[in-house]
């Protein structure tokens, strides 16, 4: 494995856009960095810019106005990245399935790596999925 | 050019390695166990390793500078700093006069790069960094009066051999003083968190360095963790003895304690405002710094 590669997997920064969630999957995963989860002992930190990312975390069930707007987001992002769905919502609409306002799923509109299901997941769980993700780069 | 000044260089690249020290502080005063030792290290590799993009609209030379701008002079102040302390390099007259204005070109170089990348927030986050300029150049000049006035000097090799043979400046009440305001306004100079207004997180995005990726990001980070341990050896020097003292691993045990101070003071405060902030350096520090100055010339 490249030394580029091995950099990476050791500090995966965390954009985190929210879809239309209804608020509770962007709790938990600002539960990740807090002193009992600690997520900083593998290198994750919450970054305020899209052009800092390594991981593109989004969350709620991409309603009509967001569509364009995460087209948008992972074109800007510097390449390469690594997008997690996190929720039920974002892995599959989940509850708001056959709402008016959510017309397609995450992966339908850009391509995503994990899938994190739970509503919400637990911080355990946000955390394995990341690991996940980074395997999966090797 | 020979084999010396590649050793010097080298060593005046890798003070950065006090800078994990903070974050690992940090996460202990948390109670976390917060990032492996190497995690600075890691994030610059990755950034060398990512993808560069140039917004549309920026001024192309202009945004690929800036960074390199705060990197020369972070370099050549801390080459000058650690040929002084550590090899008893005579210096030059006036280096003292050269390195204050070399710390402020780091901060310059974050507000052309902001104002280069034609970011609304970036813009933002630069004018913000220019209003704290402002306020603490003031009591950090004033500051850095008082050891040139007690040792009557403007060179460094002088100041530290005076401080050697007299006891250092901090021990007398101007020199405790000015030491207070000089570990403020620099805690602002490196843009730590009471001071942080120019990247504040939650308000800006991340300010000038909105738009900025890959290696060039890597470069305003690294400029972050030079200065994070050029700083303290230059407040070191001025007030301290610099690392005069016979024995080294007292010199370092000083070293760490004013990196831990910056690192407390920075878990411990919440954010100004850039109005607070400039009220507190122009109307508090300054106040204090003029204090420590008057002393200073009655001989106090
Ligand atoms: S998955 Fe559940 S908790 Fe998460 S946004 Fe959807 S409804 Fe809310």
């Amino acid at each position: 494995m490249d030394l580029r590669l091995k950099a990476l997997t050791k500090s995966p920064w965390v954009f985190h856009i929210s879809t239309g969630s209804c608020n509770n999957c962007d709790i938990e995963l600002i539960d990740v960095l807090t002193p009992r989860y600690d997520a900083e002992r593998f290198g994750i930190v919450l970054v305020g810019s899209i052009k800092h990312a390594d991981v593109l975390m989004v969350t709620g069930s991409m309603n009509r106005k967001c569509i364009p707007l995460v087209k948008d987001l992972y074109q800007q992002a510097p390449k390469p990245i690594l997008v997690i769905a996190l929720g039920t919502c974002s892995c599959g609409r989940g509850i708001f399935r056959d709402s008016y306002n959510c017309p397609v799923n995450v992966d339908d509109v850009i391509p995503v790596d994990v899938y994190v299901p739970g509503c919400p997941p637990k911080p355990e769980a946000i955390i394995a999925g990341i690991v996940k993700g980074i395997e999966k780069l090797k | 050019m020979n084999f010396y000044f590649f050793r010097d260089f080298f060593f005046s690249c890798v003070w950065e390695v006090f800078y994990p020290l903070d974050r690992k502080v940090t996460a202990r005063i948390q109670y976390r166990v917060g990032p492996p030792w190497y995690q600075s290290f890691a994030d610059l590799l990755k950034l060398f390793g990512k993808e560069t993009l140039i917004p549309k609209n920026s001024s192309v030379t202009m945004f690929m500078l800036a960074p390199f701008l705060g990197m020369s002079a972070l370099l050549v102040s801390g080459f000058i700093l650690y040929k002084i302390n550590l090899f008893n390099m005579p210096g030059f007259l006036g280096d003292l006069i050269v390195m204050v204005y070399l710390f402020t070109i780091p901060s310059l170089s974050l507000i052309l790069g902001g104002f280069a990348s034609s970011n609304p927030l970036s813009s933002l986050g630069s004018s913000r960094e220019i209003k704290l300029l402002l306020g603490y150049e003031l009591p950090f000049m004033l500051a850095i009066l008082v050891p040139v006035i007690q040792t009557g000097s403007i060179r460094f090799s002088e100041i530290i051999q005076f401080q050697i043979e007299h006891g250092a400046v901090l021990y007398s009440i101007s020199g405790s003083l000015a030491f207070i305001a000089v570990l403020l306004s620099v805690q602002a100079k490196m843009g730590l968190v009471p001071f942080d207004v120019a990247e504040a997180e939650t308000e800006i995005l991340s300010g000038p360095l909105t738009e900025y990726s890959g290696p060039l990001l890597g470069i305003f980070k690294l400029n972050k963790m030079l200065m994070f341990s050029i700083l303290p050896l230059f407040v070191l020097s001025c007030f301290w003895g610099g690392f005069g003292n016979v024995n080294p691993l007292i010199n370092i045990l000083k070293f760490l304690t004013i990196v831990v101070i910056f690192t407390l003071i920075r878990n411990t405060n919440p954010r100004l405002r850039v109005d607070q902030a400039l009220r507190f350096f122009w109307f508090k520090l300054s106040v204090i710094s003029s204090i420590a100055v008057i002393l200073a010339l009655g001989g106090m």
